[in-house]
């Protein structure tokens, strides 16, 4: 029970000082499970995330419900969540009161003009730097520009171009895997 | 009916939501501004804003914002709820079966697909807050400060990788002494 209550209090101190999202925490979530409980070795803690990242939803989320059930079983499982998003809902609760109500106010309303322009770089920018990740070259350069334009100009459901996407992926990561073992049955 | 609504729409992110937070930006706008029309393009980039400075995951404080706007309190905590149910789940089945090292390679090489329609899925969103709304004084007088903002931001953004929170907060300044 002791182990279930340091958990939550480990990672309610996480999602409640870590700025700009799960990334972020990454770091803070090692030094606090790794370094200073010792809950998990190193190399599978790296392992673990190496999965976790791959996964949908909150990768914030995810990470704790692992390291939670690893630690703690699902009661541990279930802490490590909370702890992790009780501190951004209740913050952000209060913000989005405050910001409701001072919303009409014209210095609210210039800052946030200025704001905007702002945002949709913020935005644009790490699509960027993610298609440099990607290594696309002018081959594949069809996927995210097919993708932009089925969502921007056409409007089609974001949540239909994932699944095409997944679909996709999932039949290339299939012949990936088949090529690599008749790689490795030729010599 | 609209616990309903902000419950099915939130799995459905939480399902599909590969990528992390930004990732999950297209598909909240679809839904939030597009289909439901729960707020506007200009309220959704203020959201935007606001849920990056504010600590902890980006999607969760997204959720939170959208289902206050539209149930309240309960809307909020249902929406950020419904948000983590698919982990949850997914913890407990998929997790086990890729920690298999055979399976995680093929959900490696998988994900290595996914990554270049993420990427232009997140470019989408960019694009489509692109517009009169967000951008007041486009066209409009000599000086597009908004087009100037937004460039200069993209630049620290993309090529000196500087702090959003940072380049929140100056472009708020800026548009308190322009506006």
């Amino acid at each position: 029970m002791k182990k279930v209550f340091e958990l939550f209090l480990s990672f309610f101190k996480i999602g409640a000082f870590t700025l700009g999202g799960g990334y972020a925490m990454l770091t803070l979530v090692e030094k606090a499970v790794v370094d200073r409980k010792k809950w998990i070795p190193n190399d599978e803690f790296w392992d673990m995330i190496a999965v976790v990242q791959s996964l949908p939803g909150v990768f914030a989320v995810n990470t704790a419900l692992y390291v939670g059930h690893r630690v703690a079983g699902t009661k541990g499982a279930f802490a490590a969540m909370l702890g992790a998003i009780i501190p951004s809902i209740t913050i952000m609760l209060l913000l989005a009161t405050v910001f409701r109500e001072f919303r009409d106010y014209p210095v609210v309303e210039s800052v946030f003009k200025g704001i905007r322009p702002c945002v949709v770089a913020l935005i644009l920018a790490p699509s960027l730097r993610m298609i440099k990740s990607a290594k696309v070259n002018w081959k594949t350069a069809i996927i995210p520009i097919a993708t932009v334009f089925l969502i921007w100009w056409c409007k089609i459901s974001p949540a239909y171009v994932i699944l095409a996407a997944i679909a996709g992926s999932v039949i290339y990561a299939f012949y990936i895997n088949r090529s690599a073992k008749k790689k490795e049955a030729k010599p | 009916m609209i616990y309903l609504q902000l419950l099915w729409v939130f799995i459905k992110i939480g399902v599909l939501g590969f990528g992390g937070g930004y990732a999950m930006l297209s598909l909240i706008e679809h839904e939030v501004v597009n289909h439901y029309a729960w707020m506007t393009t200009t309220e959704f980039a203020d959201m935007v804003a606001i849920s990056q400075m504010t600590p902890g995951p980006i999607s969760i404080n997204l959720a939170t914002y959208v289902g206050y706007t539209t149930a309240g309190i309960g809307g909020s905590l249902l929406a950020s709820f419904a948000l983590c149910l698919p982990s949850v789940i997914m913890v407990y089945l998929i997790l086990r079966l890729f920690m298999d090292k055979k399976n995680s390679a093929l959900l490696d090489n998988t994900l290595k697909g996914l990554k270049p329609a993420i990427a232009g899925l997140i470019f989408a969103a960019g694009l489509s807050m692109m517009n009169l709304q967000n951008f007041p004084d486009f066209g409009r007088g000599q000086y597009n400060i908004s087009v100037i903002i937004c460039v200069l931001a993209f630049v620290a953004s993309y090529f000196f990788k500087a702090n959003p929170i940072l380049l929140i907060v100056l472009s708020g300044v800026v548009g308190f002494f322009v506006y």
